[in-house]
């Protein structure tokens, strides 16, 4: 397939698979992601994200299927990737009992940079990602977000073309996970590709493109506002006093999807087969007529619902 | 190749740091050494002496009282306990009250006065009565030891019982002793102990390396850097061949200050061959882990090696006198031969070069270890 790649390309794979024993935890995933972007893996807990990121990585062998990263077949060339790439585990994977400037001295010594560059170039991560004031604090004695920035900056140090981020902002509260994106923006203007997994809708929604992962299966990619656009769904808020029971009435009904409160109002879902949901819905005995209802912008977490609903029904 | 030599020193620097932030490992290398070497040094002792025995006393003679202060002063047995019959005796041996116990006959005068030990000119062969022993030991030979202590006082002469001049025998054999000629086992003790402390720190510390690394979390990390398995090796390794020195240096050092063995070969020779030790027990202890999944499994395999080490190697017992089985296992453990180096250069002043086979083997064990441990561990999560 190798041939037919062209230069766009920073990852690329075809019917990729992974088992375990019994379990496929990848199935036949297709995936195009350009260079120079920021893409993003979308999914709940144990839907294959970080298997996925090892095998593109080449830290896992696929099963079955054909992987080329920056031009290099995996996992034959594996060992030539680990000097372009940048990988920041999804748990903190650097030494707890070394200090920030100790870790980052270790890594940089590990990618052969020493000496004056070497004090340059983690001068400039210190203060990038502000750690000038933690420099021989131990790092398993850091707060989550500070130990999130110092494994970005141990990711980043040798300037990689691509990096690999595995659910970065899952110990960040959201002041923090904004700032981590900043930084993230900046990396991908100065031409770095960016591949980051996250179960947060809001971060999915900041990526360039995205693929919907569950049980191992891509649902669902593009681009968020692609997502949105080509949903099989219409999205419709009600506004009525009895929520709870409202919601029971509609679930039952096999044109909508789901029905979720938000506060005052019930966001349903359904599905495309209706053509006019307005009028679907005031045929339904459950809705008042004096209630209010209307058509919504879809946003990712509808996208996100109405694809991976099949396991659910 | 300077970046080889750059990665090797990032891993060896790493490892030195972590070193120093563990107390408790950082502990046990200096206090592993002292205290074993106190406790063997002292409680080992192949000379056994005091044992506690008792005495059944059936004569109750002049003769039969001086004959029980005569073998006390051997200082071999110690009389704690007099018994009355030979079944409470006996008892007592179960009981553990004594180890031993010494059966004195009714008719003792008699037996002492023919008995040849006791000076008077050799009896005729064939005299039935005369080669009668005089007493009795019953023994409890379950401790090897202890039974062939008190079996060598079956020929112990008794002239000094009547105030004579003990007969001077012309001995078969004149037995003379290279090397440690007062016999003290403090001196084949503290060598084969620099074997012993380095296999258990040595392969202990190592074991733990790559499976430390597993359990945090690092390797995930490491493998995705560009770090090759043989300079993660050796920079893992490097850092314990100090300590194994250091540790060499505590036990000889207290061995020649407190229990004075000498130090007889050269310096040289012996930083030569416990390099040697250091390495093949270190890459060993690096296979381990590779093997290990947990700290706990490659706790348990560094014992697996440790006890035949200990029980195999000469350092307790000596290799010749074990079956040609357990020969064989020996000669595949480092320390065996280790045994057999620094015996030979700290007691007895060998050049390493008279003992090539023993060095040969050490390297060998060293390259193979290190080449498995290199192939055996995978760039890669499988
Ligand atoms: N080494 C392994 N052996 C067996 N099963 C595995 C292994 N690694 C992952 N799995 C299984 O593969 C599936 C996908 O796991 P994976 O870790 O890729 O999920 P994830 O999307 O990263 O989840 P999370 O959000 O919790 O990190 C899970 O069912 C998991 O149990
Ligand atoms: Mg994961």
């Amino acid at each position: 397939m190798s041939a037919a790649f062209t230069g766009n390309f920073a990852i690329r794979t075809r019917r990729l698979c992974r088992r375990f024993g019994e379990l496929i935890a990848i199935n036949n995933l297709d995936l195009d992601v350009e260079k120079g972007s920021i893409y993003g893996f979308l999914g709940p807990n144990g839907c294959g994200k970080t298997t996925a990121i090892r095998m593109l990585t080449g830290l896992l062998k696929p099963s079955s299927g054909d992987v080329e990263v920056l031009g290099l077949n995996l996992p034959k060339d594996a060992g030539k990737l680990r000097l372009k790439m940048g990988y920041m585990t999804q748990k903190f994977s650097l030494y707890d009992d070394l200090t920030v400037k100790e870790n980052l001295h270790f890594v940089a010594n590990i990618y052969g940079l020493s000496g004056r560059p070497m004090k340059k170039r983690i001068e400039e991560l210190l203060s990038i990602y502000g750690l000038n004031q933690k420099v021989v604090q131990l790092a398993g004695s850091m707060s989550g977000g500070q130990r999130q920035r110092l494994a970005l900056a141990a990711a980043t140090l040798h300037k990689p073309e691509l990096l690999f981020l595995d659910e970065p902002t899952s110990a960040v509260d959201p002041e923090n996970r904004r700032e981590f994106w900043e930084q993230l923006f900046d990396l991908c203007d100065r031409g770095t590709s960016i591949l980051v997994s996250t179960h947060y809708m809001d971060e999915a929604e900041r990526c360039h493109k995205l693929a919907i992962l569950e049980d191992g299966y891509k649902r669902a990619d593009g681009t968020p506002d692609e997502l949105m656009e080509s949903m099989d769904a219409h999205v419709v808020e009600v506004e009525a006093n009895n929520l709870r029971q409202l919601k029971q009435s509609l679930m039952v009904l096999p044109e909508v999807i789901t029905a979720a409160q938000l506060g005052a109002r019930l966001r349903v879902l359904i599905s495309k087969k209706v053509i006019d949901p307005l009028i679907y819905l005031k045929q339904q005995n459950c809705i008042q007529p004096q209630n209010t209802i209307l058509i919504v912008r879809p946003s990712l977490e509808d996208v996100f619902v109405t694809c991976t609903g099949t396991s659910r029904q | 190749m300077k970046l080889v030599l750059l990665r090797i020193q990032a891993v060896f620097i790493k490892e030195l740091i972590q070193l120093r932030r563990d107390k408790m490992t950082f502990g046990m290398v200096i206090m592993i050494p002292l205290v074993q070497l106190i406790l063997f040094g002292y409680a080992i002792n192949t000379n056994v002496r005091h044992i506690p025995v008792g005495v059944v006393d059936i004569s109750q003679t002049a003769i039969s009282r001086v004959l029980v202060q005569t073998i006390s002063a051997t200082q071999v047995v110690k009389f704690t306990h007099q018994y009355f019959s030979i079944e409470a005796a006996q008892a007592a041996i179960d009981k553990s009250e004594v180890r031993a116990v010494l059966i004195i006959p009714n008719d003792v005068d008699q037996r002492i006065v023919t008995h040849p030990s006791a000076g008077f000119g050799l009896p005729p062969a064939s005299d039935e009565e005369s080669s009668r022993p005089i007493a009795q030991w019953l023994v409890d030979g379950s401790d090897t030891m202890i039974a062939g202590a008190i079996k060598s006082l079956r020929y112990m002469p008794l002239a000094e019982l009547f105030k004579k001049p003990a007969n001077r025998y012309t001995p078969t054999f004149e037995v003379t002793l290279l090397y440690n000629p007062e016999q003290r086992s403090a001196v084949n003790i503290v060598p084969g102990l620099v074997g012993i402390i380095l296999t258990m720190t040595m392969i202990m510390f190592t074991a733990g390396a790559i499976v430390r690394e597993k359990e945090r979390g690092n390797l995930e990390m490491l493998i995705a850097t560009p770090v090759r398995s043989i300079e993660l090796m050796l920079g893992k390794i490097i850092p314990y061949i100090f300590i194994g020195l250091l540790q060499v240096f505590i036990i000889l050092g207290i061995g020649y200050t407190v229990f004075g063995v000498p130090i007889n070969g050269g310096l040289g020779q012996l930083a030569g061959v416990t390099l040697l030790f250091i390495s093949a027990s270190l890459t060993l202890g690096l296979v381990i882990s590779t093997i290990a999944s947990t700290q706990l499994q490659s706790t348990q395999m560094t014992i697996f090696v440790l006890l035949p080490s200990i029980l195999l190697s000469g350092f307790m017992f000596p290799y010749e006198g074990m079956p040609v089985a357990a020969q064989n296992i020996a000669e595949v453990l480092p320390a065996t031969h280790f045994m057999r180096l620094i015996r030979g250069v700290v007691l007895r002043d060998v050049d390493s070069i008279e003992m090539a086979f023993d060095v040969y083997w050490l390297i060998l064990f060293t390259i193979a270890g290190l080449t498995i441990a290199s192939l055996r561990f995978r760039k890669n999560l499988e």
